[in-house]
């Protein structure tokens, strides 16, 4: 007996050292990596990669090597479920996904199918970009943790700065026709018609999604309307195409946006000739001011060849490891127990909470807009010369709005 | 209102032109040799990429000729190579020939380009705005785009009804083992006719690809669409492919720029109903259901006559 305690002292320190633990956290990555969304998609992957690769530089996770697995959904429901299976087949206890707030929710009510079905066998579902409020509402899962502001918190921010804008009068909302498009669009109405009584809503657009080549129709009827302002949350090719459009017909106006930082977006913008008539409401911007962010932003475009399009995927993936350390455990239920009101000091500043009652995250909310730099701005984008600038701030509790979650916990 | 109309027409027309660029080679191939290719509309995207590799290697006007031959080359080698020998075996195996290589050349593309779009920019000489409608510019590209199109359905049409090699391939379309037993090779016709079919859909491609996005789903948003345009117009006929093409593009276009719904039409429904499935269909407004338009027409077409607008025989 005290042989084998001797065994296992003179071994235990070799597992913990340089080399990693047995076995790996498999991340199972579920996005479109062909189709429409693919840009979007690809992104994302390089991404995650880059933030995996990081994290096993520093030893990986408590001494577990970090892998993200590629799982190709061709943004559609379905076919993620398929996806997720594969993951979990391949050993995966983890799986991150955002793009399509339909396939986020299918995924939110499989992990939890699956986790009720399977105990001992848990999986976590980390969303790091589907923004349908419903996921941290009346369909919130224990299972699922999400890390980029919902659209209502998103709405929230952008109106209360449309409210300080006497110029805007006519709003157009035009979004793709889907949960997400069609929460942005009644949030739209909502908010501004709580904020902004005055303002007229002279068009509400929904159209097919990641399936339009040509907005030129669309584009003719936002300019009958007269409107002087354009709310959209459309992204990928959507945006580029929308915008691509509006430059191709002259069309002026403000765009309120979610996404127009989206591969193809600035190069878009700058068609247009918007210069600082573009803005984006996100969790962080390049050229933010803050150092430690600039710092990463520079290694991440040095290293992927990309801006860095998702600083909530840092967050998610630096809080994972916090979680699992907090927990001494890569067990998905412990680090769900762990990540639980984990407070969390964000990439571009500023602390965040992730929420128990519904575990969304809440974290300070930029608004920024596209256009010519100064010098405080370094960082352009899509090499178009033009940058993201800092419009306004919007602090962590102001954020915070309220839920209608009864989490049911294991 | 006026302002949106008349750019609704230009955008209808430009769009339906660019439809039967597709639909002419495809209705021509099908009533030829009675098979459907679903690998037209990747011939289309073959067009885009080789247009956008050209026009990076050799500038936008050489490609503007060289792409759609080499699009036509591919087609041709599809026809004698492929078609040809899955012929004997019947119309299902040419079918499904055409079926997986459509897969093929999109698995192909997005192997070498990439799945993202490609940055397929507007020639420097043609990127400035035309004409001012009212206050909305219309671009010289999209004009060009109209012109090369309607030189393609006027010089077709003279070579089909005015040339030796038209009248061979109009008597092949109908009695094509007449046409044989007369002395033509009819395997040559078809395989020219598949050839000029392809770069027809490569020179869409090319001049597209632009204006539209260039990437590797792009046979796929088109596809179906196409199948709709040839049907509707009767299989076989030039001039229903054109009208049905203009007919569709107008369509889905005004569509887009309608905002009425049944809601609009009738008043809204009684609230004590509650929100249901009804009160969404109440509410859904033409303009959201423009992309579903092709197909309503396709089934309506179907059952009211089956030959199509101007064919002569049934689909």
């Amino acid at each position: 007996m005290l042989k084998m305690t001797r065994v296992i002292a003179v071994a235990l320190p070799m597992l913990s050292g340089a080399a990693y633990a047995q076995d790996t956290v498999k991340i199972g990555y579920i996005d479109p990596l062909s189709g429409g969304g693919a840009s979007v998609g690809e992104g994302g992957l390089k991404t995650f990669q880059y933030l995996a690769d990081e994290l096993n530089a520093k030893g990986g996770i408590l001494g577990h090597k970090v892998e993200i697995i590629p799982l190709d959904n061709k943004t559609n429901p379905q076919e993620s479920l398929i996806q997720a299976q594969k993951a979990i087949d391949a050993g995966a206890h983890y799986i991150t996904q955002g793009n399509g707030s339909s396939v986020g929710a299918a995924l939110e009510d499989f992990v939890t199918k699956h986790n009720t079905r399977n105990p001992g066998k848990e999986v976590l579902y980390f969303n790091y970009a589907a923004v349908d409020p419903s996921m941290t509402n009346e369909k919130c899962s224990f299972w699922h943790f999400r890390w980029d502001a919902n659209s209502d918190i998103k709405m929230e921010a952008l109106t209360s700065y449309m409210k300080g804008n006497a110029a805007i009068k006519k709003v157009y909302l035009i979004n793709q026709d889907y949960s997400f498009g069609q929460s942005v669009r009644t949030q739209a109405r909502k908010m501004l018609g709580e904020k902004r009584p005055d303002v007229q809503i002279v068009g509400d657009e929904l159209h097919p999604l990641l399936k339009i080549t040509d907005f030129s129709p669309y584009i003719a009827k936002i300019k009958a309307s007269g409107a002087d302002s354009v709310v959209t949350g459309n992204w990928g090719q959507d945006f580029a195409l929308l915008l691509k459009a509006a430059a191709d017909a002259g069309l002026k106006v403000n765009w309120y946006t979610y996404y127009a930082g989206g591969a193809g977006g600035p190069t878009a913008v700058k068609q247009t000739n918007l210069d600082h008539q573009v803005f984006q409401i996100s969790e962080g911007i390049p050229n933010s001011g803050n150092e430690a962010a600039m710092e990463f932003e520079k290694a991440f475009r040095a290293k992927v060849g990309l801006s860095l399009w998702y600083p909530r995927a840092v967050n998610e993936m630096r809080m994972f490891k916090a979680a699992a350390e907090k927990a001494n455990s890569i067990d998905p239920v412990k680090v769900a127990a762990a990540l639980e009101d984990l407070k969390f000091d964000v990439l571009d500043g500023g602390s965040g909470v992730m929420r128990k009652d519904d575990h969304q995250f809440f974290q300070p909310i930029y608004i920024s807009s596209f256009g010519s730099r100064s010098e405080k701005e370094p960082f352009d984008e899509e090499n178009t010369g033009w940058g993201w600038r800092l419009v306004a701030k919007i602090d962590t509790p102001q954020t915070m709005l309220p839920t209608t979650c009864k989490m049911k916990r294991p | 209102m006026l302002e949106l109309i008349v750019i609704s027409t230009l955008n209808g027309v430009l769009f339906g032109m660019l439809l039967f660029l597709l639909s002419s080679g495809l209705t021509v191939i099908f009533s030829m040799m009675g098979v459907l290719n679903f690998a037209h509309a990747s011939f289309y995207m073959l067009g885009a990429f080789f247009g956008y590799q050209l026009t990076k290697w050799i500038g936008f006007w050489p490609a503007l000729v060289l792409a759609p031959l080499l699009v036509a080359a591919v087609g041709m080698a599809v026809e004698r190579y492929g078609l040809r020998n899955t012929h004997k075996h019947g119309h299902v195996a040419e079918l499904l020939l055409t079926f997986g290589l459509a897969f093929a050349i999109e698995e192909i593309v997005s192997m070498i380009w990439g799945k993202s779009p490609v940055d397929y920019r507007v020639p420097a000489a043609l990127d400035f705005p035309a004409l001012t409608v009212f206050s909305t510019n219309y671009p010289a590209y999209k004009i060009f785009m109209l012109a090369i199109s309607a030189l393609i359905f006027v010089a077709l049409l003279i070579a089909l009804k005015r040339t030796r090699v038209g009248l061979i391939v109009q008597a092949a379309l109908t009695h094509p083992h007449m046409v044989g037993h007369l002395g033509h090779n009819v395997g040559q016709v078809f395989m020219l006719v598949f050839g000029v079919g392809s770069a027809l859909a490569g020179l869409a491609g090319v001049i597209a690809g632009p204006a539209l996005v260039t990437q590797s789903d792009m046979a796929a948003l088109l596809g179906p669409i196409l199948f709709v345009v040839i049907v509707f117009g009767g299989l076989g006929s030039l001039p229903g492919a054109f009208i049905a093409s203009l007919f569709i593009g107008l369509v889905q276009t005004f569509a887009v720029a309608l905002n009425g719904s049944l809601a609009s039409a009738f008043g809204p429904l009684d609230p004590s109903i509650g929100p249901s499935v009804l009160t969404d269909i109440w509410n859904v407004t033409i303009a959201q259901i423009a992309p579903v338009l092709p197909y309503v027409l396709l089934v309506f077409i179907l059952i009211v006559r089956p030959m199509g607008l101007l064919g002569t025989r049934e689909t």
